[in-house]
Parts: C-alpha cells; sequence; structure tokens
C-alpha cells in the first residue's frame, strides 16, 4: 500500500485496490461440487435400487446370485487402490517425480484388476441368464454398480492422462491441481464402492 | 448387433426416408420458411465477412458478458419456436369443436404440447436465466470473470447443443407425444417405440450437461471470488438469489440425469425401472423426475425476484426494505423447494398423511414468498418511483404473480386437487406463475441491464408496447383456462365435443394473439433501439443511478470489468460509493491477466449433436466415433498449459482514457 492510499484513507474509505488482486484458487472448491453432483446421482441410483431391489419377478434374488468371497477381494482391489493413490500424493509432496509415478501406475493396476472382476461377475449373471432385463432388482443392481464401473473406468483413462502429464511436464503447480482432483475422485469412488458394498452387496444376501 | 442388418441399415440406423415429415404440409412450409431464412442469415454473414468475427469474439469467447448475451440470445430464438408451438395449440382448440378437427391431427397435436413445455422450459427460461447469471453476477461481485471460464463456454455450447437436437426433431423423424416430462410407461419402449423420445432424452441430457456445470460455476465464483469487503451479507440480492439458484441446479439436476438415464436403459437396453412387468415402478420415475422439477421452477424464479428486487430498490430510490429478511425467504425458500414434490401427483394414492405432510409444505412456501411482496412493496412506500420500463415489469409481475399464488395455494389442499389435478386450471396456474412472475422478470432484466451490456437504453414506446400486450393478453388468454379448468376440462385435448366451452376458447386464442403482438413490439423494440442508438446513448454506465457495482464500470464493460478490483462497503456498494466521494482512478494502471479464448467447446458440443443424432437414430458406428473423438477432444485440451494471458497496462490505461474523455465530453 502507497503512503498516497494511507492518507486518502484517513479521509475516504478505500474503494479500490491499487494493487492486483488474486482470489484464492476455486478448483478444489468446483471439484467438491462436482463429485456432491456426482454423489446425487449415485443416490439416486441407491433409492431406485432401494425401492426396486426386492423386486425379484420370480427369478434370481441376491442370496442365489452374489458370490461374496469375489466381491470382497474386489472391495480390496479398490481400498488398495485407494491407499496406493496414497502413497502418490505423498511422494508428490516430497516432489519425487518418478516414484509419484510410480505408485499412480500401481493404482491404475490394483483399478483395472477391480474392474477385471467386475467385468467377470457381470459375464457371469449375464451367462446364468440373470442379466439387467431380468426383473427390477437386476436392472437397478447392474445401474448401480456398472455406473461405478463406468466411473472407475474414466478414473482409469484420467490417470493415464496425468502419469503422460507428469511425465512430460513434471509436478508443476498445474499437474499438482491435477492430481489433487483425481485424488479426491478416487477417494470418493471408494466411498461409493463401500456403501453399494454394505447396501448391495451385504445387505442383499441376508435379504 | 450387425449381423443381419443390410448396409443401409448399418450406415443409417433406423433413418429412412419415411423418417422426414415431407407429407406433414405444417412441416414442410415451416422447413422452407427456416431454411430461406437461415440461408438468407447465412448469407448476409458470409457477405458481410462477419465469420472471423463471430469465431473470434464470440463463439470462442470466454468473456462471461459475451457468454451471458448468447445464452439470451438462444432463449429469444427458442422463445420464438415455443410461442409458436403455443398460437398453434390456442388456435387448435379455438376451432375443433362438434365434430370439427381442427387442422392438427392428435399424432401432430401431441408433439406440439409436448414441444412447447420442453422449449420453454429448459430452452428459454434456462438459457435466458443462466444468461442473465452469468453476465449480471461477476460485475456485482466485482470481478474479472467467473472461476472456470472455459467451462463457462463449454456449457453454453452445451444448452445450444441440446436445443440443436430438439430442433432437428422438428424435421427429421418427430418429437415425443408424451407431455414434456415424459412420464413411463407411455415414454416408455412398448408405447412410444419412435425416436421422439429419445430425441427428448438426448436433447435433455445433452443440455443437462451445460447446465450442472454451469451451476457449478457460478456456485464457485459467488462463493470464491467476491471482491474485498464484500462479505456474504453485503452481496447484492441478485447474487444471492443466484447462488440459491445454483445450488439448487447442482443439487436437482444430476437427478434429472440420473432419471432420464434409467428411461433410457429401459428403451436401450430392456431394463424394467419403470416397465409394467418383472418389477419395474413406473411411479418411480413420477416421483424422481418431481424431485428434480419442483426445484426447478424455483431455478427460474429465484433469479427474477433478484431482478425485481433490484429494480425496486433502484427506481425507487431507497435501499431495498429488509435486505436480510430477503436473503432469509430465498435461503427458505431454496431449501423447502425440496419438500414439495409430492404435490404435482396427490392423486397418485400415498394416503393422507404423506398428502397432508406434502401439501402443508407446499402452503408453507407461500410464507417467505409472501414476505417478498411486502418487502417489495414497503420499499415502494414513500419511495420517489420512477415508472421507466423495469419497473412497469415489476408492478405488472407484483399484480399478476400475486393471483398465481393465490390458486397455487388452492391447488396445494390436497381434496382440491383431486378435482383440479391435470385440469386447465392447473395450466392456466402454472402459466400465471411463470409468465407472470418468470418472464415478466427477465423482461424487467433485458431493460434493465440492456444500457450496461450495450451503452444504449431501450425504446420506450415499444417496450411500453410490449409491456400492455403481454400484461393484458395474459389474462385474456389465461383466465378462462382457470375457468375452464373449474368446469372439469383437462390438458393436452386436441377436439372437444361440448360447444358451449367454445367461447372460452376463442377468448383465450384472442389473448394469445395478443402476447403475440407482445412479443412483436418487443422485437420491434430491439430494433428501433439500435437505430436510435445514438439519441438513446448513456456514456456514464450509471443510466439509472444504480446501486450495485455494475454501474460503477463503462457500458459496455471492458472485457476486463475493472481496471482496479473495487473494495466494497455496504449492500449497495456503487451507491455508497457515489455518497462517499469515490473518484474514478485515471492512472497507475497494471497488467490484467486474463484467460485466452478457445474453440474446444464448439466442437464437444458439435460432437455431443453428432453422438445424441446416432443414438437416436441407432446409427450405432457413429455413436462409437463421436463418443471416442468426444474423449480424445477433452483429452487433447488438457494438454494445452498455455491458457491464459496479461492485458499489458497500456492497453488498459488507452481503454480508461478513452472512457475518460467521452465522460469529459459529456460535460
Amino acid at each position: 500500500m502507497t503512503e498516497k492510499a494511507h492518507t486518502q484513507e484517513a479521509e475516504a474509505p478505500q474503494f479500490y485496490l491499487e494493487e492486483e488482486h488474486h482470489p484464492e484458487g476455486s478448483t478444489m472448491l468446483g471439484f467438491w461440487l462436482y463429485l456432491m453432483s456426482d454423489c446425487l446421482i449415485f443416490a439416486v441410483l441407491f433409492a431406485t435400487h432401494g425401492v426396486l431391489g426386492r423386486n425379484y419377478a420370480a427369478g434370481p434374488s441376491p442370496a442365489d446370485l452374489f458370490d461374496l468371497p469375489l466381491v470382497a477381494i474386489n472391495t480390496a482391489m479398490l481400498l488398495f487402490s485407494s491407499i496406493t493413490y496414497g502413497f502418490a500424493m505423498l511422494q508428490m509432496e516430497r516432489n519425487a517425480k518418478m516414484e509419484t509415478l510410480f505408485w499412480l501406475g500401481i493404482t491404475g493396476l490394483f483399478g483395472l484388476a477391480f474392474l477385471g472382476l467386475e467385468l467377470y461377475e457381470f459375464y457371469h449373471l449375464i451367462h446364468e441368464g440373470a442379466g439387467p432385463g431380468r426383473s427390477a432388482f437386476l436392472s437397478s443392481f447392474f445401474t448401480l454398480v456398472g455406473t461405478h464401473g463406468l466411473h472407475v473406468t474414466f478414473g482409469i483413462i484420467w490417470l493415464i492422462t496425468l502419469m503422460v502429464q507428469v511425465k512430460i511436464r513434471g509436478l508443476i503447480p498445474e499437474n499438482r491441481r491435477r492430481l489433487m482432483c483425481l485424488s479426491m475422485f478416487w477417494h470418493f469412488l471408494d466411498v461409493v464402492w463401500i456403501g453399494v458394498f454394505s447396501f448391495v452387496y451385504l445387505m442383499g444376501v441376508l435379504g | 448387433m450387425f449381423g443381419n442388418t443390410t448396409l443401409t441399415q448399418f450406415i443409417f440406423g433406423r433413418l429412412t426416408l419415411e423418417s422426414f415429415p415431407y407429407h406433414e404440409p405444417i412441416v414442410v412450409v415451416t422447413f422452407i420458411a427456416v431454411a430461406l431464412g437461415g440461408l438468407a442469415l447465412l448469407a448476409l454473414v458470409t457477405k458481410y465477412k462477419l465469420w472471423g468475427y463471430l469465431w473470434n469474439e464470440w463463439f470462442t469467447s470466454v468473456d462471461h458478458k459475451k457468454i451471458g448475451i448468447m445464452y439470451i440470445v438462444l432463449a429469444i430464438i427458442m422463445l420464438l419456436r415455443g410461442f409458436a408451438d403455443a398460437i398453434m395449440m390456442r388456435l387448435q382448440q379455438a376451432i375443433a369443436f362438434g365434430g370439427n378437427e381442427g387442422y392438427l391431427n392428435p399424432h401432430h397435436y401431441d408433439q406440439i404440447f409436448t414441444a412447447h413445455g420442453v422449449i420453454m422450459i429448459f430452452f428459454v427460461a434456462m438459457p435466458f436465466v443462466t444468461g442473465f447469471m452469468n453476465y449480471v453476477v461477476p460485475l456485482q461481485i466485482g470481478a474479472r470473470d467467473v472461476s472456470f471460464p472455459f467451462l463457462n463456454n463449454f456449457s453454453f455450447w452445451m444448452t445450444t447443443a441440446g436445443a440443436i437436437i430438439i430442433m432437428i426433431s422438428l424435421f427429421v423423424g418427430e418429437f415425443a407425444r408424451t407431455g414434456w416430462l415424459a412420464y413411463p410407461p407411455l415414454s416408455g419402449a412398448d408405447y412410444s417405440p419412435g425416436v421422439g423420445v429419445d430425441y427428448y432424452i438426448w436433447g435433455l441430457q445433452v443440455a443437462g450437461v451445460g447446465t450442472t456445470l454451469s451451476g457449478i460455476n457460478l456456485i464457485a465464483t459467488i462463493v470464491k471470488m467476491r471482491a474485498p469487503g464484500m462479505t456474504f451479507m453485503k452481496m447484492p440480492i441478485f447474487t444471492w438469489t443466484s447462488l440459491c439458484t445454483n445450488i439448487l441446479i447442482v443439487a436437482t439436476f444430476p437427478i434429472l440425469t440420473a432419471t432420464l438415464a434409467l428411461l433410457s436403459l429401459d428403451r436401450y437396453a430392456g431394463t424394467n425401472f419403470f416397465t409394467n412387468d418383472l418389477g419395474g415402478n413406473p411411479m418411480m420415475y413420477v416421483n424422481l423426475i418431481w424431485i428434480w422439477g419442483h426445484p426447478e421452477v424455483y431455478i427460474l424464479i429465484l433469479p427474477a425476484f433478484g431482478i425485481f428486487s433490484e429494480v425496486v430498490a433502484t427506481f425507487c430510490g431507497k435501499r431495498l426494505f429488509g435486505y436480510a429478511s430477503m436473503v432469509y425467504a430465498t435461503c427458505v425458500i431454496m431449501i423447502l423447494s425440496y419438500l414439495v414434490w409430492l404435490h404435482h401427483f396427490f392423486t397418485m394414492g400415498s394416503g393422507a398423511s404423506v398428502n397432508a405432510f406434502f401439501g402443508i409444505t407446499t402452503m408453507i412456501i407461500s410464507i417467505p414468498t409472501g414476505a417478498k411482496m411486502f418487502n417489495w412493496l414497503f420499499t415502494m412506500y414513500r419511495g420517489r418511483i420512477r415508472y421507466e420500463l423495469p419497473m412497469y415489469w415489476t408492478v405488472g409481475f407484483m399484480f399478476t404473480f400475486v393471483i398465481g399464488g393465490m390458486t397455487g395455494v388452492l391447488l396445494a389442499v390436497p381434496p382440491a386437487d383431486f378435482v383440479l389435478h391435470n385440469s386447465l386450471f392447473l395450466i392456466a396456474h402454472f402459466h400465471n406463475v411463470i409468465i407472470g412472475g418468470v418472464l415478466f422478470g427477465l423482461m424487467a432484466g433485458v431493460v434493465y441491464w440492456w444500457p450496461k451490456a450495450f451503452g444504449y437504453k431501450l425504446d420506450r414506446f415499444w417496450g411500453l408496447c410490449s409491456f400492455w400486450f403481454w400484461q393484458i393478453g395474459f389474462f385474456f388468454a389465461f383466465m378462462p383456462l382457470y375457468v375452464l379448468g373449474l368446469m372439469g376440462v383437462t390438458r393436452r385435448v386436441s377436439q372437444f365435443e361440448d360447444p358451449s366451452l367454445q367461447i372460452w376458447f376463442i377468448i383465450a386464442a384472442f389473448g394469445a394473439g395478443l402476447i403475440a403482438l407482445g412479443i412483436a413490439s418487443f422485437i420491434i423494440q430491439l430494433v428501433v433501439s439500435f437505430l436510435k442508438r445514438d439519441q438513446l446513448r448513456d456514456l456514464t454506465g450509471d443510466p439509472w443511478n444504480g446501486r450495485t457495482l455494475e454501474w460503477s464500470t463503462s457500458s459496455p464493460p471492458p472485457e476486463y470489468n475493472f481496471a482496479f478490483t473495487p473494495v466494497v462497503h455496504d449492500h449497495d456498494s456503487w451507491y455508497d460509493m457515489k455518497n462517499r466521494g469515490y473518484e474514478r482512478p485515471l492512472g497507475g494502471f497494471k497488467p490484467i491477466h486474463m484467460p485466452k479464448n478457445t474453440g474446444t467447446g464448439v466442437v464437444l458440443s458439435a460432437l455431443s449433436i453428432a453422438l445424441a443424432f446416432a443414438l437416436i437414430w441407432y446409427i450405432w458406428w457413429l455413436a462409437i466415433v463421436s463418443f471416442v473423438a468426444i474423449v480424445g477432444v477433452s483429452i487433447a485440451h488438457t494438454f494445452n498449459y498455455n491458457r491464459d494471458f496479461y492485458i499489458p497496462a497500456e492497453t488498459v490505461t488507452a481503454t480508461e482514457d478513452a472512457r475518460s474523455e467521452l465522460l469529459a465530453d459529456r460535460t
């Protein structure tokens, strides 16, 4: 603040900044808002499953279909991937580019393993005649789990893109911001999956 | 999937020559008119070599002001289409009596009432409101742009893409015949096997992406980009209502997206969410769509309330009466709007307790709304009222909207609703609040902020013509519908037996004719004002003796909005600055950091149209290609790190000096 501004302040209030104004970044807030809007999409799918999830239409029920050990392994894959993403972020804070990339790569592999197991489960169910058109329960099951899987797929595409960008440009502020956004996205998917595992699989089998 | 199809089916999906409605004379004539008009426009743009200008200065612009103006242009164009549908319905219902089938067959009539509703809500009211929020909010909070300028451009183009998809349905195939919310099972694959509902779904999905992202963008802008000193309780009321509106958008549009996605799964993948058999539940759709749909009407009305608040304070020369109560009323309406959705289908049969709950919450909403009405009246009380055009629309609103509000409370009583459900009484009610509230607010906004956006006022005579035609036309068009509704006439009917009803429909058609004159006067007003712009010019940037920050800068504002960021001490901050000896800074300008233009939004929007068209017509190869292209272009866009630039201090100085000269010449 210059001397002139100070003297002005005494007689008239200050009505404008003479320095360039830098509002704080909006990206984190904006991305949080996006995640909450995405969360609402899942909320609708959970609600639909809550309403239609017992409408078996004389078809198979969760107890007939779900292979809980497989789903448990699947859940473990996703939870591990969240931990390894956390390791990547720790390495990013240390400014260690190669280590960051290494842990991002591990995260991606866990993500792929999760998707592979999910696709195997879907294939298996459809093969048994329990496809999404069989009953309202299966429609809502496939849609909820499939939407989550689609999010993981886009997360992996995003992860690969970011790995290339970190490789080319290093851990510059833009890339750190992007890694932070993907981190929130990835953990968000983890939280949603815990809901899916508890409400769809566990409570479904309890029937 | 491709096993037993022929090559033509592979290339064109289910699109055949028969898909083009060349056997419908009305559509053909419309098509010829649109095609000739379009060609003439393209020829003019080419002749005057405007393509480069449009592309560089408008289409690729990330300037919130230009994007705001483009939103409003889109809304006005779509208003003409939506109104054409309206007047066709009024004409049909006025003549289709006693065996006369009218000039629209039911197949065509059903598409028209669906298109009218969809277009008016999604592609007139929404872009109009979003356009104002885009234009005005950053100026009111003393910011240089929104939080995410590229996202803003992208959102606009996605909204436009949605509008284009809906417009394509007029000439290629057909539109939905389901009513504007496409209830299943009617909208399911069994009862609507054609492309109409698919146009509906994909048009709204594409536009919905834009709306949601624009909501996120504006919330982040309002929360993070306010000028120093502007605490939440010092924000202008329009910014407050915009904040609440955008929270509603982010909190409800994903529900619409998910609901339409479930409907499209039913139609495309054979799932059973909303079907009649295999465990599906159509009422689930109705619940979900209204959990979005009711907040949606508040998304439209809250910004209009904000506009009226600005207009009343400005033209009465007073602080707004009860600023804090206005803020709280807005927030209460925002929350309550989530708790009333079931009043749209009391007749579903959820039982007395559920209906009573939703009936009572609905009636409670009228309390904060009433508080707002009294705040405006008390602001006018002992104010020095100047009856400029925006004030006409505001007073017209207060008069008209209260009637609509009261019929709304009538409908909120479940036993009364059992009688009035889906009757013309309901149609009259919601047109009463949407025209008397939203549309009047938007028109007030146009005349109020036009001088800010273009540097000259709008012509008063044609503005008055527009106002009075709208105001009187509204009562002629919709009061008869209240009467008919009380007599038991239901909505969406194309032919009538009882000749005693006809006179009311003729009066309503006459009213629609008056409204047509109102729209025509509005267009003439824009043209006349443009031609008379030198007489109507305002050099001060503050033609109405305004109270908020947008009036502190030049008209039109420079691309950086404010050479120096304002510091705010009061919620009527510009009024406060004028009263306490503010002097415009004349030197010491610094370089200003701004975002660069980009064409990515236009490209993604065009690809989205291709994707939607492919999905509607089952052209799977095109769907795959355009989807991969969308992902590819989005990824490529993120590899561009060079997104901003500095406006040099000399340019800022030159711009500001030019304004100083204009201001000096004036005195």
